[in-house]
C-alpha cells in the first residue's frame, strides 16, 4: 500500500508540475458555471430547479470531455516509460509490477478527482451563492460528479490498455483519439441510426437496454439522467430508464466493470512484456 | 529483509543460460557463478550480450533456456522483488523522469527502497551533484545523468550492484572518483558486476573477468589465468655491443622468433613456458649484451587476442 501511495504521488506531483492538473480544472469549472448561469435562465415556472438543468447539460457534455481528458492522462502512462527506459529502472525497485500500475492509477484517478471536485464543486458552489437556489438538486449533483469519475477511471484503465498495448507513442495516441471516437461518436451515432431504421421494431426494449451497456458512456448517460426525477423530468425522459429495468446499482457495477477489465487486461501484457 | 550469504553460496549464478529474440540468439549457454564479495567485470565488444545478461540477472527478461539464480532465487519471479531492495542497477545510458529535478528523481527512488532523505542529500554530494540538485534533469550533461545514475544505484547500501558501462560520460577525474567509491563499497563486502568494452580501465578492480562475444562466454578468470589462457608470446628486447646483433642471434642458436633486428638491438619472442631458458641463454652470452627488457603481453593484446581468435 506504501508503495501504491509512494507511486500516486509521484504522478499527481506530475499532474500539478506540469499544469494538468490546472487546466483540467479550468475547462471544467468554466464549462460548468456556463453551463449553469445559461440554464438557468430558461427554467420558467416549470417546476425543476436549476440545478437539476445543469446535471443534464453537463452530464451529457461530459460523456464528450472527460474520456478525453482521461485519455489524455494515460496514453502515455505505460509506453511513455517504455520508450525513454524509466520503466525498466523501476522494475528494479522493490516494486512488482501490479504495484505499477495500480500506484499509476490510483495518481491519475486522484488528478481527475481534484479537477472534478474543484471544477464542478467549484462552480455549483458559486452559482448557489449568486442564484440562492435550494439545495434540493444537491444529491443529484454529486452522483453527476461520482459518476464523472468514474466514467473518467474507465478511460483512465482504456488508455493504459492501450498504452502497453502499443509500441510507440504516436501509436498510443492515435489508438486512444480512436477509442474516444468509438465510444463516444461513432457507437451513438450507429445506435441512433439502427434506431430510426428499425421501423418493425426489432430492437425491443431488452435489446435496447443492453445495448446502452455495451457502451461506459452510455452507462453513464442513462445513469445520471434517470436516477432523479427532477432530473429526468428535466431531461425529458422520465421513466425511461426503470422501464428498461436498469437499475442505478446494475448502471454502477457495469461501469466498475468497465474500469476492472482494462486494468486487469493491462496487468496481464504487462506481466508478460520483457524489457 | 535482510539477504545473507554464506560464502559457499554464490550470489548469482548462471546455468547453462541462453535468450534469444526471434531467431536472433544474444546470449547462448552462458555459466558462471559470482561469489559474495567480489568484483566482477564483463567484458566484451557493443552487442556481445552484456546488457541482456545485465537484465536476466535483474528479472527484467527470461531466459529462452538455462537457469539463473540470484541470492537463491528466481529473480523474473514476483517474490523476488523485496530483494530489489539489496540491489543496486545503473542501466547503460541511464533514462529519468526529465521534468523532475535531480533532488526528486533521488527522493522518489529513495523513498522506494525505504531510504531516509539525509541519505539522498549525501549521496548527491559524493557524486557531486549537489549544487545542481535543484534543477530539472532534463538539462543535465550526460556526465550529470551517469552520476545521477550512480547515486540512484548507491541508494540504500546495496549488497548486490550492477552496473553497466558505468563510466562512459565521466571525464578522467570522475572516472577515476568513481572507482574509488567502487574500491570503497568493494571493501564493505558489496558484490559487483561492471560491464566494460575496456580491459585495461578496470584491470585492477576486478578479482575475475567474463570475456562476452556475440553471446558466447569465450574466457573468464582472473587476469592471471587469463595470460595463461591466451598463451601469448612474452617478448625480450636485447640491446648488444653496436654491430654484434646478428652473430649473437646465430650464437643463440636456431628456433629463435626474432621480430625485430638492426645493428644493436634485437627484439625475439618466446612462449612464457621457454622464458627463462632464454633468458639464461643471453646472459650466459656475457659482457656482449648490454641491457635485457622483458615485455610482458598487455591487456589490450590479451582482450584483442580472445576477440580475434576462435574460442580457445
Amino acid at each position: 500500500m506504501k508503495m501504491l501511495w509512494i507511486l500516486a504521488m509521484k504522478e499527481l506531483r506530475d499532474g500539478f508540475r506540469n499544469r494538468w492538473v490546472a487546466a483540467a480544472i479550468i475547462v471544467l469549472g468554466i464549462l460548468a458555471l456556463t453551463l449553469s448561469v445559461l440554464g438557468s435562465a430558461p427554467t420558467g415556472s416549470v417546476r425543476v430547479s436549476e440545478l437539476d438543468i445543469s446535471v443534464v447539460s453537463l452530464a451529457s457534455l461530459s460523456v464528450y470531455l472527460i474520456p478525453l481528458i482521461a485519455l489524455m492522462l494515460s496514453f502515455d502512462a505505460m509506453v511513455g516509460e517504455f520508450e525513454r527506459g524509466t520503466m525498466m529502472l523501476l522494475l528494479t525497485y522493490p516494486v512488482t509490477r501490479w504495484q505499477i500500475i495500480m500506484g499509476k492509477f490510483l495518481g491519475h484517478v486522484l488528478i481527475l478527482s481534484i479537477a472534478i471536485v474543484v471544477g464542478y464543486g467549484g462552480a455549483v458552489v458559486v452559482l448557489t451563492l449568486v442564484t440562492d437556489s435550494s439545495t434540493e438538486g444537491w444529491p443529484a449533483y454529486a452522483m453527476m460528479m461520482a459518476s464523472s469519475l468514474v466514467l473518467g477511471a474507465v478511460f483512465i484503465a482504456l488508455g493504459y490498455l492501450v498504452s502497453v498495448l502499443v509500441r510507440e507513442r504516436a501509436t498510443a495516441i492515435g489508438a486512444a483519439i480512436g477509442l474516444w471516437l468509438v465510444f463516444v461518436v461513432l457507437y451513438d451515432l450507429l445506435l441512433f441510426g439502427a434506431l430510426t431504421m428499425d421501423k418493425d421494431q426489432l430492437i425491443g426494449q431488452q435489446l435496447f437496454s443492453m445495448l446502452m451497456l455495451v457502451s461506459p458512456t452510455d452507462t453513464y448517460r442513462v445513469l445520471n439522467l434517470s436516477s432523479f426525477q427532477g432530473v429526468s423530468e428535466a431531461a425529458g425522459i422520465a421513466g425511461v430508464a426503470s422501464e428498461a429495468g436498469l437499475s442505478g446499482a446494475l448502471l454502477i457495477s457495469v461501469m466498475m466493470l468497465w474500469v476492472i477489465a482494462p486494468l486487469m487486461a493491462t496487468l496481464l501484457v504487462f506481466q508478460r512484456r520483457e524489457l | 529483509m535482510t539477504v545473507t550469504c554464506s560464502t559457499n553460496q554464490p550470489v548469482v549464478s548462471l546455468d547453462a543460460v541462453s535468450k534469444r529474440y526471434g531467431s536472433e540468439t544474444v546470449v547462448s549457454a552462458v555459466d558462471f557463478k559470482i561469489q559474495s564479495g567480489e568484483c566482477v567485470v564483463l567484458v566484451g565488444h557493443n552487442g556481445a550480450g552484456k546488457t541482456t545478461l545485465m537484465k536476466l540477472m535483474l528479472g527484467l527478461t527470461r531466459p529462452t533456456s538455462g537457469k539463473v539464480n540470484v541470492f537463491g532465487s528466481n529473480p523474473a519471479l514476483a517474490s523476488a522483488v523485496a530483494q530489489h531492495k539489496t540491489l543496486g542497477y545503473l542501466p547503460e545510458s541511464v533514462a529519468f523522469y526529465d521534468a523532475m529535478t535531480g533532488r526528486e528523481v533521488i527522493a522518489f527512488y529513495a523513498r522506494l527502497k525505504g531510504v531516509s532523505n539525509s541519505d539522498c542529500e549525501h549521496l548527491l554530494e559524493s557524486v557531486g551533484l549537489a549544487e545542481a540538485a535543484r534543477r530539472r534533469v532534463g538539462t543535465y550533461s550526460k556526465g550529470m545523468r551517469q552520476r545521477l545514475g550512480l547515486a540512484q544505484a548507491m541508494l540504500g547500501n546495496p549488497q548486490l550492484l550492477f552496473l553497466d558501462e558505468p563510466t562512459t560520460g565521466l571525464d578522467p577525474g570522475l572516472r577515476h572518483q568513481f572507482y574509488e567509491l567502487i574500491d570503497a563499497l568493494h571493501k564493505q563486502g558489496v558484490t559487483s558486476l561492471i560491464s566494460s568494452h575496456a580491459l585495461s580501465e578496470v584491470e585492477a578492480r576486478a578479482n575475475r573477468f567474463i570475456i562476452m562475444k556475440a553471446g558466447v562466454m569465450i574466457a573468464s578468470g582472473t587476469l592471471d589465468e587469463l595470460y595463461l589462457q591466451a598463451a601469448l608470446p612474452v617478448r625480450l628486447k636485447v640491446s648488444v655491443t653496436p654491430g654484434q646483433a646478428y652473430s649473437i642471434a646465430g650464437r643463440l642458436g636456431g628456433g629463435l622468433n626474432i621480430d625485430q633486428i638492426n645493428n644493436e638491438k634485437l627484439q625475439l619472442s618466446c612462449f612464457n613456458a621457454d622464458k627463462m631458458m632464454l633468458i639464461r641463454r643471453i646472459s650466459d652470452l656475457g659482457d656482449v649484451i648490454r641491457d635485457l627488457q622483458i615485455i610482458p603481453p598487455g591487456l589490450d593484446e590479451v582482450y584483442s587476442h580472445f576477440m580475434n581468435g576462435e574460442r580457445s
